[in-house]
């Protein structure tokens, strides 16, 4: 049972980033119409944006947690700004290809200076140990990355589908010319959107540096499974990518402990099936 | 209307300085030339309604005035200010707002949202007590999501949210377009107040027999051009001709 709990929390580690990532996929589709490749990336830029700020700055992870994702999220207002607005009314592809080819480019510019291994970031000192839980040991920093993982996903969510800002957002995403004829200035709010999504990315890369290590292809492999989240998920849905991202990670976890040799797959066969059956995916809008 | 209504906005009565002037005005879909020089002005207070066949360039008019479209030469000016180069939140901005024909509802918004969604951009709006006496209606169907109002709630809403804003000049397309006669009615008499309380309105209409119960002044559109204009007071003598025109 021991080893049944501790994969369950594997599960839930793993699905907090992938509802990070996934979440912020979902609100940069919505907003940009592109499908963000970068996001691998722009995560791994979060965790080295940690380890410099602890290595150069001597600034800890409590600051990194706020500063990564301002500074990782004003890189991407910048890509934004100079590259992606230009693709405003053109086909997904575009998007698509243009992403990944600044992911190859910023995971290739980190490779060149920090090589393919890992560089250790330690879990912050108020963080470390664990607690009995009774029934299993739980280590403080990954209960923690868990229930802070939900609760910016729960307020990404409110500040969505709940506030006064978050209705001008939905509205742009359905009909951004008229939005902007009542004199709101949407293509800034698409740049701040897209900063919104990248900062959660890069806020994901910042909790995941003491569990994983800061390597530059750390995002390249993780973004992979994220996707497949996505298509299960479906694009359109906020909830549904934060539902979603937890609830795979957790069938993964599942099937790490039942059926260890399918734990790789799982993700992927489930994706297939969800596009056979619904290929808008769970909780998606057909486009 | 109550007392407070006719004070908070200047009444428009005796004003007849010209409050939109349009000059030349040409605009292009894409590749196609819609607009081959508009030429007319609304003055303040009126209720201006531009009259013409399905593609005539009466919708295209209203989006060229507010930025919508891409490519637009000419000169239009809006209290004195030209707004040909200005992008659509700017002009906004300046107090004009459009209720579009397909009306414009979010369904992803329910109908409290949609009706807060255009911002404040200059005071002399209608409070919502106000709206929610012009349309009471929406009052018992806030919550509801914006697309499941019916035609006619849905065409009160994308009047209502634009009446908050402070905006001077209302631009309506076709508001009547597919309700029923008893809601035509309704909104006939929503746009003769709104004259009362001082807007300007500019109206694009088909159906002719509506406009001529709101309008002060009727432009005729014809391939992108305005080809003729008249006040209400003519308009006995001007019937054979508009019939001509718009081929009822």
């Amino acid at each position: 049972m021991q080893a049944l709990y501790a994969q369950l929390l594997v599960g839930l580690i793993n699905g907090s980033f992938y509802a990070l990532l996934s979440l912020g996929l979902a609100v940069i589709f919505g907003m940009l119409n592109i499908i963000n490749f970068a996001h691998g990336a722009l995560y791994m830029m979060g965790a080295f944006c940690a380890y410099f700020l602890l290595n150069i700055a001597g600034l800890g992870y409590w600051w990194a947690l706020l500063l990564a994702p301002i500074a990782v999220g004003i890189f991407g207002m910048i890509l934004e700004r100079t590259l992606l607005q230009w693709l405003t009314g053109l086909d997904h592809l575009y998007g698509l290809l243009l992403t990944f080819g600044i992911a190859l480019i910023v995971q290739g510019v980190f490779q060149n200076y920090f090589g393919s291994s890992g560089l250790p970031y330690a879990i912050p000192e108020q963080l470390r140990g664990g607690m009995n839980l009774g029934f299993m040991f739980l280590p403080v920093y990954r209960g923690w990355v868990v229930i802070f993982s939900l609760v910016i996903c729960l307020a990404t969510w409110f500040l969505i589908e709940r506030t006064r800002l978050g209705a001008y957002l939905r509205a742009a995403t359905e009909n951004p010319t008229l939005v902007r004829a009542f004199g709101i200035n949407v293509p800034r709010m698409i740049t701040l959107t897209y900063g919104l999504g990248v900062g959660l990315a890069a806020l994901a890369g910042v909790l995941s540096a003491p569990i994983n290590q800061v390597r530059p292809l750390m995002g390249a492999d993780l973004i992979i499974v994220v996707f497949a989240v996505v298509v299960i998920g479906g694009m359109g849905s906020i909830m549904g990518s934060i539902i979603t991202g937890f609830a795979l990670g957790v069938i993964e976890g599942l099937t790490k402990y039942f059926y260890p040799e399918a734990s790789n797959t799982v993700v992927f066969v489930l994706m297939v099936l969800v596009l056979l059956v619904k290929p808008t995916g769970l909780t998606g809008r057909a486009a | 209307m109550p007392e407070v209504m006719m004070a908070t906005r200047q009444a428009g009565t005796a004003a007849t300085h010209t409050i939109l002037e349009v000059k030349n005005l040409e605009a292009w879909y894409g590749e196609s030339h819609i607009l081959h020089g508009m030429n007319f002005n609304v003055n303040a207070g009126e209720v201006v309604t531009l009259l013409g066949r399905n593609g005539a360039g009466k919708t295209t008019t209203l989006k060229s005035i507010m930025g919508i479209l891409g490519k637009r030469t000419g000169s239009v000016r809006f209290n004195e200010r030209e707004l040909i180069r200005m992008t659509s939140d700017r002009i906004a901005r300046l107090g004009i707002a459009l209720c579009p024909e397909e009306r414009g509802i979010f369904a992803s918004l329910d109908v409290r949202e949609n009706l807060l969604l255009p911002p404040v951009v200059r005071a002399g709006g209608l409070s919502l007590d106000q709206i929610f006496e012009l349309f009471p209606n929406l009052k018992e169907r806030l919550k509801s999501q914006g697309t499941k109002l019916s035609g006619g709630e849905q065409q009160m809403l994308a009047i209502a949210r634009i009446l908050r804003t402070g905006a001077s000049l209302l631009m309506l397309d076709e508001p009547t377009e597919g309700l029923a006669p008893v809601i035509i009615q309704q909104i006939g008499h929503t746009i003769a107040r709104l004259k009362k309380e001082g807007f300007t309105i500019l109206l694009v209409e088909q159906n002719f027999r509506f406009a001529s119960t709101v309008a002060d002044r009727y432009y005729v559109v014809e391939h992108g051009k305005v080809i003729d204009g008249f006040s209400n007071a003519e308009l006995p003598a001007n019937m054979d001709k508009l019939h001509s025109y718009l081929g009822v």
